[in-house]
């Protein structure tokens, strides 16, 4: 009798309630193969990014001293070729994941707790202030997103900073749209009343009642997010407007481009960097769809 | 009485409240894309402006310039003046077409940009007609065959081809079908838009055979959306009842697909239809870096690289007017196809 009343704190209840629905959305989770495909591979890419110190080490980006000789083609001592300064090419693939996986990450998740703070006080507050937010919303909407960050990532200077708030700022006002209505649904709820009338204010209501309510939505569109942010982060590195220092996939591909790869039929330079944006980008992808239809079966995503 | 006199054009349109629905939803979308177009005047010149750096010094490129001459560039460029004179200035010279001198090539840079924009649309108008035809098509008959192999396949296929970026697949095509590998010859130009020295007819097929390429990788990366979403609207429908009497009828399966399915499920993607032009004005500027394509978005990859800033900021004037543009469009076109909407 006494441990079961020491057991239902309010903490306690909670957390057991958050562990049940855990494995709730984990045996939904499992059924869907892409997303178990997906997830597989991103946790195989996690290991090979925070494992990279030791199995190649920082060494393989340095210019001097380099290993082999300029754009060698694949042989048994580089699987992959050498690069324009002769280093290999299967350690600065396995570097440059290190910075491609960090920006995506990073930009992804400025971009969308930019989207979650709009959406969240564009729900909760109404009147003028929602009204102003949502036509920025709807304005950042009909931007081309990428035309605006290389705007911005060519007035600044050149930095992963730099890419990371250029993507990050440009890309947010789908999540601001999704977490509004979500709020929107939320609030109209009867224990906001009740919240309310108990006398919880604006914060109360916004961060231990909106806020996780929306999470598990902001939890999918993050995973979606850095699939995009993963691909601009490559393509305003291939358009020059990465940090010049760091290796990066994108940073790869503009490298192969300006030592000539291309005129002279070195695919072997090119197709490595560009396969591992592209499979980053595509599990991400399958994940965050897989996510996204566990929650929101509606949607009616195929399996 | 003064205020309505002063927002003149909207309250006329808002009048007649009830019957004419359609005028007063036109002026209302039309008022907004104003408003949008105004605030991407704006969002130009604050962007390029209050920036760290001395667009002088970028100009001149680190070369020792006498302070004369520093001043000299500043004048000609109006880089002396006030901020709001410069603001102002700008403002009224953008309405009128002005979008001032580009520091690199020492031309106006409406020049550069009416010079680039017919072989821009060219190349977008051709892979926009084949990818939203290739991905409605595609679309529907995945869907008509939902969960068998071939829709697995297809949405497979698109989901991957989504992820690809564009300018690496670009590069791709290039080695293996421009340059050669291997076996393959060959087959196509490397880049630009036409060889030179021919006339006529020679000249049109001239411009084909480099089109090719481009229009090919443009296809690949931006087919997936407009399949996946005319995939998922006929999924919508799928179940409806209508089609279940269109079959009790005892209509053949195509005609039930084509005359009465298809047509309801290609509402929600005409508005992806245009908002995809917006997507690939994007794309466009990678694709035409790859290809070497005299259009504006190889325009504004020479320009970024300098950074020759009245030229980026024109550009960026233009490719955010055309993606509002074309979105005011799939607003005010939309009601017309589907008359639930937007009364």
């Amino acid at each position: 009798m006494t441990t079961d009343l020491v057991r239902a704190t309010p903490r306690r209840l909670a957390w057991q309630r958050r562990r049940r629905s855990a494995v709730r959305f984990w045996k939904q989770y499992r059924t869907h193969r892409a997303g178990l495909v997906g997830l597989a591979a991103l946790v195989l890419f996690a290991l090979v990014a925070l494992t990279a110190p030791l199995t190649v080490g920082s060494d393989v980006t340095g210019v001097t001293d380099a290993p082999g000789n300029p754009l060698e083609a694949p042989s048994t001592e580089f699987p992959l070729g050498t690069d324009r300064f002769g280093r290999d090419l299967l350690g600065l693939v396995v570097w440059g994941s290190r910075v491609s996986l960090l920006v995506g990450l990073l930009a992804a998740v400025l971009s969308v707790a930019i989207g979650a703070v709009v959406g969240i006080t564009a729900g909760h507050f109404k009147g003028a202030y929602a009204t102003v937010l949502m036509r920025i919303t709807d304005w950042f909407l009909v931007m081309p997103t990428l035309v605006l960050a290389i705007a911005l990532a060519t007035v600044m200077s050149r930095s992963l900073g730099t890419v990371i708030l250029a993507i990050g700022v440009t890309s947010w006002p789908t999540t601001a749209r999704l977490v509004r209505a979500q709020t929107l649904a939320v609030e109209s709820r009867p224990y906001i009343e009740r919240a309310k009338a108990l006398g919880g204010g604006h914060w109360h209501v916004m961060t231990r009642h909106v806020l996780p309510n929306v999470m598990p939505l902001v939890l999918a569109q993050t995973t979606l997010m850095i699939s995009s942010s993963v691909l601009a982060e490559a393509t305003l590195a291939f358009l020059g407007l990465g940090d010049p220092t760091v290796i990066s996939w994108g940073g790869l591909l503009q490298d192969a481009r300006e030592a000539g790869a291309v005129s002279a039929g070195d695919w072997w330079y090119l197709v490595p960097p560009g396969i591992a944006i592209a499979v980053v980008a595509l599990t991400f992808t399958l994940c965050g769809r897989a996510v996204e239809s566990v929650l929101n079966p509606r949607l009616g995503v195929a399996r | 009485m003064v205020s309505e006199a002063v927002t003149a054009p909207v309250a006329r349109a808002r009048r007649p409240r009830t019957g004419t629905g359609y005028p007063r939803y036109v002026a209302a979308k039309a008022g907004g894309a104003v408003v949008s177009l105004l605030a991407v005047l704006v969002t130009g010149f604050f962007l390029f402006r209050l920036i760290p750096g001395d667009p002088v010094k970028t100009m001149t490129g680190g070369r020792p310039v006498s302070a004369e001459q520093l001043a000299a560039y500043r004048r000609e460029f109006g880089l002396d003046l006030p901020l709001w004179h410069q603001f102002t200035d700008y403002c009224g010279k953008a309405l009128t077409g002005d979008l001032g001198t580009s520091y690199q090539f020492r031309t106006p840079v409406i020049d550069k940009i009416t010079e680039a924009l017919p072989n821009t649309l060219l190349l977008t108008g051709t892979a926009f007609v084949l990818y939203t035809a290739l991905g409605m098509w595609l679309g529907t008959r995945s869907a008509w065959r939902h969960g068998k192999l071939g829709d697995r396949l297809n949405t497979g296929l698109a989901l991957t081809l989504y992820s690809v970026p564009s300018f690496w697949l670009g590069l791709l095509l290039i080695i293996v079908f421009a340059v050669g590998l291997g076996p393959i010859p060959g087959l196509f130009p490397t880049g630009g838009m036409e060889s030179g020295g021919k006339e006529g007819f020679a000249y049109v097929v001239d411009v084909a055979h480099h089109l090719v390429l481009p229009v090919i990788t443009l296809v690949a990366v931006e087919y997936g959306q407009t399949l996946l979403v005319t995939r998922s609207a006929l999924l919508d429908e799928m179940g409806s009842d209508y089609l279940t009497t269109a079959r009790a009828k005892g209509l053949r399966d195509d005609l039930v697909r084509r005359r009465h399915a298809v047509p309801n499920a290609l509402l929600p993607t005409v508005t992806l239809v245009f908002v995809n032009l917006g997507r690939t004005v994007a794309g466009v500027i990678l694709v035409e870096t790859v290809f070497s394509w005299p259009g504006l978005g190889g325009l504004f990859y020479q320009a970024l690289s300098v950074p020759d800033l009245p030229l980026v900021q024109g550009l960026f004037l233009v490719f955010a007017s055309a993606v509002i543009v074309m979105n005011t469009l799939a607003d005010l076109i939309y009601p017309l196809l589907d008359p639930r909407v937007g009364r």
